[in-house]
């Protein structure tokens, strides 16, 4: 199994630790992984993408021209990254923002509203990981028990008392993922 | 854990005695995880941020001149700055790491990962005579490796090494095994290692000079050549590459650090296609493997040099081969990386596949 990633974003919106607690958790079912980040001069507010490799073999490039998946937070990282799924991949979007949505058939096409089920919980703060509970239920690379041990690994220790919010936050996600195109 | 911050966790680990920098991106996480560490607390090691990078080039040849084992990190703008300081630590005959995780040139650039500095890193970067010794790293390991690996080499030569990095090996998390734990060196033991040469206090013995200044041009032509002799032996000693798929290959890629990732990649899309292609990786690139490469020579049918350049690594490829077969270049500039995809167009249209 090899499974190659994008998720891509608004800088602030959990991109780049959506996919390192997503690379954490391949590391905990002895996976191998890559996270490759756009680093730049963007903070928050700009764009932010990541990609995530997660196999059973020895990773090669670290950086893709197309993904199996793409998990697409923002209008314009949706413009740059739907046509670089592969044919029979994944996409999973969130709508908030969303003005031209995703036009494929050739791909499975998953919405899921992030942003908008992050604020009626209360807290914006679990908006990546409710996007990765969404991500889980359409693709379960990876099981949640491994999730919460790569937050364990990934987060500062005085931060552990967030991990029950963010397994719960993955559990909203799940509940609440939609088929859009389904192949 | 990310490249460069496996670069500072391996100079903890492999008992280095000092860190010397200034930021810059893509390398700052090796200055921010070192003062995160804080392993003066731990193993003594000084971490000091300096106020230039000329500043601290100049506390690493100030540091390597008492035989201690001290390097330093910065991106291509910085080492350009530091050119100076290395090759006055080459003509001390000075060991120290530097590494440099390469960004897109000329002048500022960019601050994406390039693998334009490959000329400054092998053909001396400063003036004189001299060269680093210089290793690529092509993953996070070897980030790892490599650090422990260059100050043995530096070491053993009494010649500044140097990684040869860049933003995508720096940047990029992937799983690493980190080296068990060394202790720093004690003054018995630098006394032993380095105690010809080093400064640490005349005590009954005659004194030592660490210059690289000789006013007499014959005293220099001399020095010269004994650096030259020492290079022939690193040459002679010291080359280390990799060879992927090469065996039944009808066409080389050469490529050195995240190019040679990012090949592998194209050698699994070339091969779907029928295309036999294998990948020759130098891990030195000074003393670059030379002989090794001029074997494939009359085994394949072409080889093209993928590097994220205008083309640099590619002469040293036209040197080794010597006109045998058709050498040609391929790659992304200023800062943009090359997708395996692209890197599998570019050697079909070079070669007119």
């Amino acid at each position: 199994m090899t499974e190659e990633i994008i998720i891509a974003g608004f800088g602030g919106q959990g991109v780049l630790s959506m996919g390192k607690i997503l690379a954490y958790s391949g590391i905990m079912q002895d996976q191998e992984v890559s996270w490759m980040p756009s680093y730049g001069p963007e903070m928050r507010g700009g764009t932010a993408n990541v990609t995530v490799i997660i196999s059973d073999e020895r990773i090669s490039s670290p950086v893709l021209q197309r993904f199996d998946t793409g998990i697409i937070l923002n209008q314009q990282s949706l413009d740059k990254f739907e046509e670089r799924i592969k044919p029979g991949g994944t996409l999973l979007y969130d709508p908030n923002g969303i003005t031209r949505p995703p036009v494929r058939k050739d791909i499975n096409i998953y919405r899921i509203e992030g942003a908008r089920l992050a604020a009626e919980n209360g807290n914006p703060k679990i908006f990546n990981m409710i996007i990765m509970g969404g991500f889980l239920k359409v693709k379960p690379i990876v099981k949640v028990e491994n999730v919460e041990k790569g937050l364990q690994k990934s987060l500062p220790e005085r931060h552990h008392k967030l991990i029950p919010m963010n397994i719960e936050a993955i559990r909203i996600g799940m509940e609440h993922v939609e088929t859009e195109n389904r192949l | 854990m990310k490249g460069n911050e496996v670069i500072a966790e391996a100079a903890i680990r492999c008992g280095c005695d000092g860190y010397f920098g200034y930021p810059i991106t893509p390398q700052s996480e090796v200055m921010e995880t070192l003062m995160l560490r804080k392993p003066w607390e731990e193993t003594g090691m000084v971490v000091l941020q300096a106020e230039s990078e000329v500043a601290a080039i100049n506390m690493v040849y100030g540091a390597a001149t008492c035989g201690k084992k001290v390097m330093t990190s910065s991106s291509s703008p910085g080492v350009s700055l530091k050119q100076e300081g290395i090759t006055y630590l080459a003509g001390a005959e000075l060991p120290c790491l530097v590494v440099d995780v390469v960004r897109g040139g000329p002048g500022l650039g960019t601050i994406q990962p390039a693998q334009s500095d490959y000329f400054q890193a092998t053909k001396g970067g400063g003036h004189g005579d001299y060269h680093l010794i210089v290793l690529a790293p092509a993953s996070v390991q070897e980030m790892n490796d490599f650090v422990d690996l260059g100050f043995e080499l530096a070491f053993k030569y009494r010649n500044p090494a140097m990684i040869l990095s860049d933003g995508v090996i720096g940047q990029m998390m992937e799983k690493v095994e980190l080296s068990p734990f060394k202790p720093r060196w004690t003054d018995e033991e630098i006394e032993k290692i380095s105690g010809s040469w080093a400064l640490r206090g005349k005590k009954n013995r005659e004194h030592h000079i660490v210059t690289s200044l000789e006013l007499d041009p014959y005293g220099q032509e001399k020095f010269n050549r004994k650096l030259q002799a020492k290079y022939r032996e690193i040459e002679a000693k010291e080359v280390r590459y990799e060879e992927i798929a090469c065996e039944d290959a009808d066409y080389l890629l050469i490529a050195y650090g995240s190019s040679a990732r990012i090949c592998q990649k194209t050698v699994d899309l070339a091969r779907e296609q029928g295309i036999k292609v294998g990948i020759f990786r130098p891990i030195t690139l000074y003393p670059f493997p030379m002989e090794a490469l001029a074997k494939w020579a009359g085994r394949v049918k072409g080889m093209l040099s993928v590097e994220m350049s205008a083309g640099q690594m590619v002469y040293d490829v036209r040197l080794a081969v010597n006109g045998k077969v058709k050498v040609e270049h391929y790659g992304r500039l200023g800062g943009v990386i090359h997708a395996p995809e692209e890197v599998l167009e570019g050697f079909k249209s070079a070669f007119g596949l």
